[in-house]
Order: C-alpha cells, then sequence, then structure tokens
C-alpha cells in the first residue's frame, strides 16, 4: 500500500524539487515519481543510519507523514563522541582564518538551497514560506556573523597581562574540547544554526541531538556541511528521542560542555546533576531570542583561557 | 657540600595571637554557635587559639546580612567608594604584613619564607588590583553597564588561606557583590584578621562576612536558598559535589579544583635553572598547590642529568622550624593530609616505582613528610594519576615532543604545566597543545593579580586575577533557569 507521506517539498506546495513533475496531464505519460530521501544521521563525516536500525515518523504540522528519521542509540552516541574528539586536534589547531572561511563556505552552500532549506522548514513547522524564508536567510546570515568572530575573538577576548615581574604574560581563549549540543526544539534550522555555528567557531567540535520533532532541515543541512569543507567529525548529528540521548550525553566522560539550550527548563536540572560529574561547563540560557544580536555569549560559554608565562632576560 | 645556619626564627609574638577567635557577621565579631575547636600549629602539634565556629544558624545570619548589605548600603556605595575601600584593605594588609605572615605559618606550616614573600604581598596586590577595576567595569568587555550576581558564598582551602580570602573577595566587592566566606577549617587565623582588616576600613555591615567552620558550615552555605553564587577552591571531589547541589538552584558557580601538572623538560633545557624550576614546582609550600608540578617529564637522553642535579639540589633543601627564615620546607598543614600523602607514597612503592628522599632530621613533633622523588613511574600508577597534595613528585620520560604533550594531557585535570627548553618555537608549539589553564615556560608557581588562573576540563571553570576575573562575578545571560 503506498504511503501517504508527502516530501517536505510537497508538503509546503512549493520549493525547487516538486513531488511531481511533468504531469500536465497530457495523454499517455505517467505522472514522474518523485526519489525520495532517507534522512540519516551525521557522524565522522558520513551518513550512517543508527546501528541500532530504529527510525521515527516525522510529520509536519498537521500530523501528516514527511519521513521516518533515524532514531539514535546510545551506541550512535558513543561514535559521535568519538568521531568529534578525533576531529578536535585538526580543527582546534587550524588556522582561524581556515575556520571563518569554511564557517563563510556553509553560508555558501546554504544560500545556493534557499528555496530548498524554506520549503523544509515551512513543511517541519507549519508556518508561512514568508515567515520560513526570514528564518533561513537569518540562518545564513548567522554562519556569516560567525564566519567574522573566528579570526576576531581571541583578539577580543585575550589580553597581555602587565604582571609585576619580568616575564611576559598572555591569555587567550580555547575551545573547550568536544560539546555536547540539545538543540533549540521548536526553530528547526535557525535554532539549530545558532547554537552550532558559535560553538564550531572557536575551534571546538559537536556532537549535536536535532529537534525531535522538527530534525529534518537539520538532516539537510548536514548535507551541506559534508559539501562545504568543514572536516569530517567536527559536526556530529543525531536525530532521535532528546529524553533517551540527553542523560548519556550529560554522562560522557568524554564530553567537556553541555548546552542545555533545547532542553525544557523542568528537565535541565537532572542533566546538569549528572554533567557535574565530569565538571562539564553546562550552558543554559533562560531564553533563546533568535532575532536579537547574538552576542559574545556563546563564544565565550565554551572557550577557557589559557595563560602562558616566560621570563624576560638576557 | 653542607653549610651550617644558626637559626634565625621570626618572633612569634608578631601573630599577636588571641586565646579565642569567633566569626564575624554583619560587622561584627562574636562566638559561632558552632562547636568550639583549637587550631593547632602542624609543626608542633601545640594549640594556638580556640575558635568557636559557625553553625547553620550562624550561615543564615551571614546571608541575610549579606543579602541586606547588598540591597542597601553596598549598593548605595559609588563605584569609587568600592574602589577605595578596597585600596584601603590593600594598604591594611601591607601594613599588618609581618604579623599576618607570622599568623600564616604559624597556622599552616609553610615556611616563613614563603607567607612573607608571597602570600601576604600577592594578597595585599589582588586587592590593589582589583580595587581600580570597581569604577572602570564598563571598560572591560563586559557590556556597558555590568551587573553584580548578588551573595557570593565562597568557600577556600587551607593551602594559600589569607591569598585565597583575597582572590575571592577583592574581585567580588569590585563588582558589587557582597560576601559570606568560609576559611578552611584547620587554617581560620589569617581570615578573621582579615575580617578585622575589613572592620577597621570601615566597610558597611554585612559587605564581608566570615565564618571559620568545617565542611557542614561549607554545605549550608551552598545550600542556601539566600545565596546567588557560590566560588569554590577545592579538591576535584568536592567540588563536583558542590556543582551538583547547586544544579537545582540556578546558582552561579565558579570552581578551581585539583591539578596533576605536567613539568615538561626537553633535552635543550638549562638544566640548572630547570632543576630550580622543578624544586619550586613541587616543593614550594610543601606540594600543598593545586598547580602543583608534581609529574615530571623529563626526555629520555637527559634523564639521569637531571635526577642527579635535582637529588644534589635537594640535599641542599632545610626542612624544620616554618618561622625560621632559613627554612624551605615547612609542615604539612595536618594529620589527616599526612596520612593522605603516606598512603599515596606507599602505593608508589607498591605500584613499583622508585622512592628517593634526601636525607633530612624529621622533627620529633608536628607533622612532616621529606621531599620525596619517585623514578619509574608509568603513566598508570596512582602517584602519577592522583593528586597528592605534597612533596612528592613521579617522575615519568619522554622520547618526543609529541609524546610530552600527550602525556602531559593524559588526565582529567587540566590546571598548570610547565616547559622548559631553550628553543622558542618549541616552546610556543608545546604551550599550544597543551590542554592547561596556566602554562609556565622557563619558570613556575608564578601568580600575579593581573594574570588569569584557573584550569580547563576537571580542574574547575572560570578564573580568578586580570580582567578575566571579573566575569566570575558579573552577571551572565546564561543560567539554569529554576
Amino acid at each position: 500500500m503506498p504511503s501517504k507521506a508527502k516530501t517536505p517539498a510537497q508538503a509546503s506546495g512549493s520549493g525547487t524539487n516538486p513531488g511531481r513533475s511533468g504531469s500536465s496531464g497530457a495523454g499517455s505519460s505517467e505522472a514522474r515519481l518523485t526519489v525520495r530521501k532517507t534522512y540519516k544521521l551525521y557522524i565522522g563525516g558520513a551518513f550512517p543510519r543508527s546501528e541500532s536500525g530504529r527510525s521515527y515518523p516525522v510529520t509536519d504540522a498537521k500530523g501528516a507523514l514527511l519521513a521516518h528519521a533515524a532514531q539514535a542509540s546510545r551506541k550512535d552516541l558513543r561514535d559521535a563522541v568519538t568521531a568529534a574528539r578525533k576531529a578536535f586536534s585538526g580543527w582546534s589547531g587550524a588556522t582561524v582564518y581556515n575556520r571563518g572561511q569554511i564557517l563563510y563556505r556553509i553560508a555558501e552552500m546554504l544560500e545556493g538551497r534557499r528555496d530548498q532549506f524554506i520549503a523544509e522548514v515551512v513543511a517541519s513547522e507549519g508556518i508561512s514560506a514568508t515567515k520560513a524564508a526570514t528564518q533561513v536567510d537569518a540562518a545564513i546570515d548567522r554562519w556569516v556573523w560567525y564566519a567574522g568572530w573566528a579570526d576576531k575573538y581571541a583578539q577580543v577576548a585575550g589580553s597581555t597581562n602587565p604582571v609585576a615581574g619580568p616575564y611576559f604574560n598572555f591569555s587567550l581563549p580555547e575551545p573547550s574540547g568536544v560539546l555536547g549540543i540539545v538543540a533549540p526544539q521548536d526553530s528547526s534550522l535557525l535554532g539549530f544554526v545558532s547554537v552550532v555555528a558559535p560553538a564550531i567557531a572557536t575551534g571546538n567540535t559537536v556532537v549535536v541531538l536535532a529537534s525531535a520533532q522538527r530534525p529534518l532541515p537539520a538532516v539537510s543541512l548536514a548535507e551541506a556541511l559534508a559539501t562545504s569543507d568543514l572536516p569530517g567529525g567536527v559536526i556530529n548529528l543525531l536525530t532521535g528521542s532528546v529524553d533517551e540521548l540527553a542523560p548519556w550525553l550529560a554522562g560522557h566522560r568524554d564530553v567537556n560542555c553541555l548546552d542545555l539550550t533545547g532542553v525544557q527548563p523542568a528537565a535541565r536540572v537532572a542533566l546538569a546533576e549528572i554533567a557535574a560529574d565530569t565538571v562539564k561547563r553546562v550552558y543554559a540560557p533562560a531564553r533563546l531570542d533568535l532575532a536579537a544580536d547574538p552576542g559574545m555569549s556563546r563564544l565565550a560559554a565554551f572557550t577557557e583561557i589559557k595563560t602562558v608565562w616566560h621570563p624576560i632576560g638576557v | 657540600m653542607k653549610f651550617e645556619y644558626a637559626p634565625a626564627p621570626e618572633s612569634r609574638d608578631i601573630a599577636r595571637l588571641k586565646p579565642s577567635y569567633g566569626i564575624f557577621v554583619d560587622g561584627k565579631f562574636r562566638a559561632g554557635r558552632g562547636e568550639a575547636v583549637k587550631t593547632i600549629n602542624p609543626a608542633t602539634e601545640e594549640p594556638l587559639a580556640e575558635i568557636s565556629e559557625a553553625a547553620g544558624s550562624d550561615v543564615d545570619d551571614a546571608v541575610k546580612a549579606a543579602r541586606r548589605a547588598y540591597e542597601g548600603a553596598w549598593s548605595k556605595t559609588s563605584p569609587a567608594g568600592r574602589s577605595k575601600y578596597l585600596f584601603r584593605i590593600a594598604r591594611a594588609i601591607q601594613e599588618r604584613a609581618r604579623e599576618l605572615a607570622v599568623l600564616e605559618s604559624l597556622d599552616n606550616g609553610k615556611p616563613i619564607k614563603e607567607s612573607r614573600d608571597v602570600d601576604v604581598p600577592t594578597a595585599a596586590a589582588h586587592f590593589f588590583y582589583y580595587a581600580g577595576w570597581a569604577d572602570k567595569l564598563g571598560y572591560a568587555g563586559f557590556g556597558p553597564n555590568p551587573r553584580p550576581i548578588g551573595v557570593a558564598g565562597q568557600i577556600i582551602p587551607w593551602n594559600f588561606p589569607l591569598l585565597m580570602a583575597a582572590w575571592k573577595i577583592a574581585p567580588a566587592l569590585a563588582t558589587g557583590n557582597t560576601v559570606v566566606l568560609k576559611p578552611a577549617e584547620t587554617t581560620p587565623l589569617t581570615a578573621i584578621t582579615l575580617a578585622e582588616i575589613i572592620a577597621e576600613c570601615d566597610l558597611p555591615p554585612g559587605v564581608v562576612n566570615i565564618l571559620p567552620g568545617g565542611p557542614a558550615v561549607g554545605q549550608a552555605l551552598v545550600d542556601h536558598p539566600g545565596v546567588d553564587k557560590i566560588a569554590f577552591t577545592g579538591s576535584t571531589g568536592v567540588g563536583k559535589m558542590i556543582q551538583k547541589s547547586v544544579a537545582a538552584s540556578g546558582k552561579r558557580v565558579s570552581l578551581e579544583l585539583g591539578g596533576k601538572a605536567a613539568n615538561i623538560i626537553f633535552d635543550d633545557a638549562p638544566i640548572d635553572q630547570a632543576v630550580e624550576g622543578i624544586v619550586n614546582g613541587i616543593f614550594f609550600n610543601q606540594g600543598h598547590v593545586c598547580c602543583a608540578g608534581s609529574r615530571l617529564l623529563v626526555q629520555e637522553s637527559i634523564h639521569d642529568e637531571v635526577i642527579d642535579a635535582l637529588h644534589a639540589r635537594l640535599e641542599t633543601l632545610r626542612m624544620g622550624d616554618p618561622l625560621d627564615k632559613n627554612t624551605d620546607i615547612g609542615a604539612i598543614n595536618s594529620a589527616a593530609q599526612l596520612a593522605r600523602i603516606r598512603a599515596l607514597a606507599d602505593s608508589g612503592d607498591d605500584e613499583g616505582a622508585v622512592r628517593w628522599s634526601p636525607e633530612c632530621p624529621i622533627p620529633a613533633k608536628g607533622f612532616w613528610f621529606p621531599p620525596t622523588v619517585f623514578t619509574g613511574v608509568s603513566q598508570a600508577n596512582r602517584i602519577a594519576r592522583e593528586e597528592i597534595f605534597g612533596p612528592v613528585l613521579s617522575v615519568l620520560t619522554f622520547r618526543t615532543p609529541q609524546e610530552a604533550v600527550d602525556k602531559a594531557n593524559n588526565t582529567p585535570y587540566g590546571l598548570s604545566a610547565g616547559i622548559w627548553t631553550e628553543k622558542g618555537s618549541r616552546i610556543l608549539w608545546t604551550a599550544n597543545r597543551l590542554r592547561a589553564g596556566v602554562v609556565w615556560a622557563n619558570t613556575f608557581n608564578r601568580f600575579d593579580p593581573t594574570s588569569p588562573f584557573g584550569g580547563y576540563k576537571e580542574s574547575g571553570f572560570g578564573r580568578e586575577g586580570g580582567r578575566h576575573g571579573l566575569a566570575s562575578y558579573l552577571e551572565s545571560e546564561a543560567y539554569l533557569a529554576q
């Protein structure tokens, strides 16, 4: 029995990839069947299904099936952390110019697929195409904003320190390491970009749980990431149940920070308590205003200040 | 070669010890409602004074006093006024520097040359530095009008009692917070004397409250709903408990926890200077230093040369009366700490490392542990993984710079590290890769109020010192929603 699933493009009634084409009803030509996408995870630069073999239905705002997304398991999460740790030395050691260019390249890739993302956001969030366009444009511009921060943050947040002795002493921000992020649950693309871009701009690598109910735009974003010269493993994307996965993320001993932006306040405390056992930096803003100037707080939250001393003498 | 030195002790009278001390709440000194305990001189085990410690009800009084001050007198004090109060405190510490130094050495067991030349002057300098920030916060890079957090509960360790109090109180007051501070149970005397100084400087009542007491007092402070921020310096184990305790409360927290610093000696290092740095790194303050260079990583080709030079240098260290100006190594702070050091050192023997200590007479009374070097240590040994917090050095070797970095970073801690090499590019290459908050290159254990201090990973988060140290006491948009 044929599924009633609609692709996001169909659901929106617009987009560059309409579900059926060439079917003007002329004579013998059969309506073309669309090629549907399998929405998978993004780990270490590859697109695997969940090792558990599980998937879950994702619907549009009206309840119509959009796709079956991969339902990541604890093992997938561990694989993602391993991939993020493996990518950390290369990404944190890349020049800031290089990182900035790659973030800008992501914006370029999104710009070229703007209509597709508008259609996907419309389908996921049930908002108008106009509103979705505003979200997608803001998401693209957010990559540009953080691309520009990559080579400036150290100058703003660092310092030379005039110690009272014959020493040269300087401080600079360095990435905290591997971040576990629970992305906003409502804003499927702009919310996702707003938490991921600042984390990687400073050289962190991330494991991010996409919106559980609206994961599809983030998975499509991963396709853009994969073609943006972003090294595999810098961003690892999991879809599935936040309730199931977040405690493992909070407790993982090789995760340095926990961003609980996408977790409801009532559920944050339990995760923060788990995170305390590994002294994770926990970031949990009371609110997230996606229209506001993002500021530097997310850059600061996931960086460490390193101070280096050296004697001065002849 | 042995040099004989005549004793040159500081007079204990300079400390002006009183028979008993209490708590400082709402601008008044009074007896606490908790236990009366004796604080002892760890070098002699003789009681110094009786402390009537705080109880839970005293914590409540202190937090309420701090809240009243925060909402009243302190918020009405202009930034320039806050600044001048802090300058006053800095100068008053300098005025009473010798008294504080002797008191610190008596209560803590550290050599007078360290309390006199490091602890006390650096404490004064810290107040002097943050004094000037109080009326310049809008220029500090945290927005045009940064706001204080409120009432800060501060818990400090026994290794640098006065200096840690200064690190906690100075930035908190500069940014407009009020403070309830709990000194360590074994070293309350300089904190109470600092309270006298603060009272003499006429700070409004309740701006600073000092509560000597044990872990129960600390827990009450952490749990008190009237506290907005917890700043803790101490062990990683307690830090984790505190982070967990405050998770549900919305309190902000900064943690400066344990360390297991690598001190890396490359084969082109200036050996004599490096040996001085190794000694300073692990034997400064009897190794009771969270950033102590407790893991020596020596390039294999110079291992024997470095160890021989280190042994020769350690033979010249003088262990004994902390008040003697010639003393290099003082007493271990407490019987409990001595037991921990002994247990870990014994594990080094059990796990096959080779123990060496210089011949040094150990006083009959008091808590003492000789400078100790373990060679042949493997990364899996407890003495290479666990913080000993004593004068015990674990020596490991490496062949390549990358191996040195890998071994240095192979720890859940990340507070500090040392690098010794004459090659500048190697210093920067190594410093760049070490996951630690403070990196000393061709030096070790340097501290300055302008220089941020704090850890990566499980050594905690937040910085103390410098412009960055202000952030720990300023309101940030991100905290756990209640």
